[in-house]
């Protein structure tokens, strides 16, 4: 340890170099190996042990299970796809076969994600002299799993590099985004790229070696395009009940197919009390009041019918409500403020996923509206807080 | 009718090297200072001049912007120099003391709330009286709605309060007497609930019984919860050691400074109480008694100043701490699981062994970052206020805000904890003093 210190510090760039971007890779990689010996100057003589990348490298933990499982999925969902397997053989049938595949299908994108996004905040590093922020430890993670598997290297790349430059460095960097980065990366595919994004060309990856051929009748689409023409039947036959919309092996973007593999992510994020408990679960309570009033009004057997549990296991709402709402940064910041700011996701991922035609997934959007609103949501809250503090003045 | 106060947000540091309850034997030493900083907010004129003779009780400076808060000599001697800082600043009147202490008499009279005043006033004990709004000495003109004082520290490693006043409950009576003349409102006893106090026979003052985790101790949060400060109200607040100082010279009409105050820490052989005077040198006093490596606190880790072995006993101050001084890099140290490491997340293991005693240096862990996690603050703050947006508010020195958000009830000290705690590495009580000195100077 000792030696590798030594050798960092030889390698050291002076600040006023030529590069300042050797500088400001230098001090990446050295506060990436050891916490630095700084002590406490002004204030408090003893600081927590806590420090922005542990929270960090916690949520990244907390991301491994959907990572893996939707490795093994990818594979699992092509295989299916070309006849290799069908639904009636066990799951496990050919794992290292569907691990290996779908690892060699997402590795690509996490090092797209990474390399690009952390590519660009050093170079802001260098311009602006300061050591690079960690802000994008999770981020790098969140935007491989919410993409499609098919997604061509090249628009990951752009997406991400306008995630960062637009809705994140250009406000400050760490801690100052209003929006929710990995989420304005995806909502730029979608938006710029429409055609490439939706429908069935990229959820399920058909590239065929020479000899394979796609099994008669197949069709790409996620469970969520089929619910919207057929309702719950639609679900229940492509093998999409709730249980294993629960269980996960349904087509679907990457990481946001299994609600287990989430669901222990949650338990990591929550027992750590990293994520915001009223956060997860106002947007749960938000969630199964929209769609159960959808389930009242519909008509049976259409997409409004499909049932209010069933309906969050599909899509992106547990992955959305777990990882992406709960991002500290753009959530509401006051604790009354973040029951709002759920229940308000909650509420309008059912809404534009069922009442919309033209976008079959809600959540994203209804997060990105939730955080342009949260500073709206903590101004009410100190509001009310400031007027108590009056009232107590006019009394006294 | 006395009120309960039971604090549930906060967070007891346990640290190893608090004291043990025996009265240690130290001999005085020969060099002494005041230092003007102890005394925040206050512009000193000198009234001595290096050579002068002084006496236990003579004035060695004064509030240039109120001049009759005088602060005086703890010993008898000679003022040897005047250390200066930057801009001329005085930062220590450095004194010798003589072997066998001469008093200033005082004809103390606490007949009515003026003769108090003027007597704590000459006698340089009015510094005690601090206030809020603001966290400085108070200012004798003002009536304050009440007074508070806290009887308990919470503070990692504090002194017992108790332990302290046992045995002069005599003369903490008096002390009471005098400083319930001060106001027209309560005079305020805020008592540990879970200890057999020593103040349950304290006459002429309400006793409120307090219980709940650091910063129950912190006198703001208890008036907070009691009589919060309003706009416009002025509250002072003592600590009850203070009340002795003030008791003995109304019972012996002399400044008598001594008082006992814990030795603490990791790097002290054996933690004890010691009988000081303030100002005494602590190299002199201590210096076998702490290790080498040590950062050396007068006050408390969270709080205190850094005034290095050779520093100085502060004047408000019942503990002096010595705790390993850190420095080292940490190779991966944000992954490992760091089982030395006492945290108020659940991301170390600290939380699972709520008793167990730990060792901390002074070490940042980490590097200052913005703000991005919400909640940690709220979690150890115990009053009815958004302690992060008052924050903002206070870094972007905007008035109106910090005042609607509640400016005038807190002290840098109340938001300790939320500094120790601090993801981003914030050097929160900083800002925190800055702002309250700017609204003090905006507002009055």
């Amino acid at each position: 340890m000792k030696a590798l210190n030594d050798f960092m510090q030889k390698m050291k760039p002076s600040d006023e170099g030529k590069f300042p971007i050797a500088w400001a890779l230098w001090d990446g990689t050295y506060t990436f190996l050891f916490v630095p010996g700084h002590t406490n100057k002004n204030g408090v003589h003893v600081r927590d042990g806590i420090d922005l990348k542990r929270t960090m490298i916690m949520v990244v933990l907390a991301m491994i299970p959907a990572l893996l499982f939707g490795m093994f999925n990818v594979g699992h969902q092509h295989l299916l796809a070309i006849g290799e397997v069908t639904r009636d053989m066990p799951v496990m049938e050919m794992f290292m076969d569907k691990f290996l595949f779908g690892a060699l299908k997402v590795l690509p994108l996490v090092v797209v994600s990474y390399g690009v996004g952390l590519g660009i905040e050093f170079m802001f590093c260098a311009i602006n002299k300061h050591g690079i922020h960690e802000g994008f430890l999770v981020s790098g993670m969140l935007i491989p799993l919410i993409m499609p598997v098919d997604v061509p290297l090249w628009m990951v790349a752009v997406a991400t590099a306008f995630a960062v430059i637009i809705g994140k460095e250009v406000f400050g960097g760490t801690g100052m985004n209003i929006v929710n980065v990995a989420l304005t990366a995806r909502a730029f595919l979608f938006f710029a790229y429409p055609t490439k994004m939706s429908g069935d060309q990229v959820w399920i990856n058909t590239s065929l070696n020479e000899g394979q051929q796609v099994v008669d009748g197949f069709s790409g689409a996620t469970a969520l395009g089929n619910a919207v023409e057929g309702g719950k039947s639609a679900l229940d036959e492509m093998g999409a009940s709730t249980l294993e919309a629960f269980i996960g092996f349904i087509p679907g973007s990457i990481g946001e197919t299994s609600v287990i593999a989430i669901g222990i992510g949650a338990i990591i994020l929550l027992l750590t009390n990293i994520a915001s408990w009223r956060i997860m679960l106002s947007a749960i309570i938000g969630g199964l009041v929209m769609a159960s009033i959808f389930n009242i009004v519909g008509d049976d057997g259409s997409y409004m019918a499909v049932p209010a549990l069933h309906q969050l296991m599909l899509g992106g709402f547990a992955f959305g409500v777990v990882f992406m709402a709960t991002d500290p940064v753009t959530a509401s910041q006051t604790n009354q403020g973040k029951w709002v700011y759920g229940f308000m996701i909650g509420i309008l991922g059912i809404l534009i996923r069922v009442a919309n035609p033209a976008y079959p997934e809600g959540v994203m959007l209804a997060i990105l509206i939730a955080n342009v609103s949260a500073p709206l949501i903590d101004h009410v809250v100190v509001q009310n807080n400031i007027k108590k503090r009056l009232k107590r003045v006019k009394t006294a | 009718m006395s009120q309960i106060v039971k604090i549930s947000k906060g967070a007891n540091i346990k640290l190893t090297g608090t004291a043990e309850k025996v009265l240690g034997n130290i001999e005085m030493p020969t060099s002494f200072a005041v230092c003007p900083p102890n005394f925040h907010g206050l512009m000193p004129k000198l009234s001595v001049k290096t050579g002068d003779k002084v006496k236990a009780g003579s004035t060695l400076f004064f509030d240039k912007y109120n001049e009759q808060i005088k602060f005086t000599s703890p010993i008898s001697g000679e003022v040897t120099e005047i250390i200066r800082g930057a801009k001329r600043k005085i930062l220590e009147v450095k004194l010798k003391a003589d072997a066998v202490l001469a008093y200033e008499q005082f004809v103390v009279s606490s007949a009515s709330a003026a003769d108090v005043k003027s007597a704590l006033l000459i006698s340089g004990l009015w510094p005690f009286v601090k206030q809020r709004p603001y966290d400085i000495v108070a200012n004798p003109s003002d009536s304050p709605k009440a007074i508070h004082i806290t009887g308990l520290d919470s503070s990692p490693m504090a002194a017992d309060y108790e332990f302290l006043i046992h045995g002069q409950e005599d003369v903490f009576q008096a002390g009471l007497d005098v400083i319930a003349k001060l106001t027209a409102g309560k005079v305020h006893l805020n008592v540990n609930a879970n200890a057999k106090s020593v103040f349950d026979s304290a006459k002429n003052v309400q006793i409120n019984k307090i219980s709940g985790p650091h910063p129950a101790g912190n006198v703001g949060i208890q008036v907070h919860h009691i009589d919060p400060v309003n706009k416009g109200e002025i509250v002072w607040v003592l600590k009850a050691p203070d009340v002795l100082a003030i008791g003995k010279l109304f019972k012996e009409g002399k400044y008598d400074a001594s008082k006992v105050v814990a030795l603490v820490g990791s790097k002290v052989s054996s933690p004890k109480y010691y009988k000081v005077l303030p100002g005494a040198n602590i190299k002199e006093m201590f210096g076998n008694e702490i290790n080498n490596g040590a950062r050396v606190i007068s006050g408390n880790v969270l709080s205190g100043d850094d005034v290095s072995i050779d520093g100085y006993i502060g004047f408000y101050d019942y503990q002096i701490c010595a705790i390993p001084e850190g420095g080292e890099d940490e190779m991966f140290g944000w992954m490992a699981p760091g089982f030395n490491k006492f945290s108020l997340s659940k991301t170390f293991f600290s939380w699972m062994t709520p008793n167990k005693e730990y060792d901390l240096n002074t070490n940042m862990n980490g590097e200052e970052r913005a703000f991005v996690v919400t909640g940690e603050y709220e979690k150890v703050f115990p009053m009815d206020i958004l302690p992060v947006f008052l924050l903002k508010s206070m870094i972007t020195e905007d008035i109106d805000a910090m005042e609607g958000l509640g400016v005038y009830e807190v002290a840098p000290e109340d938001f300790a904890l939320c500094e120790y705690g601090c993801t981003s590495k914030i050097e929160t009580q900083k800002i925190v003093r800055k702002a309250l000195d700017l609204v003090k100077q905006e507002c009055g």
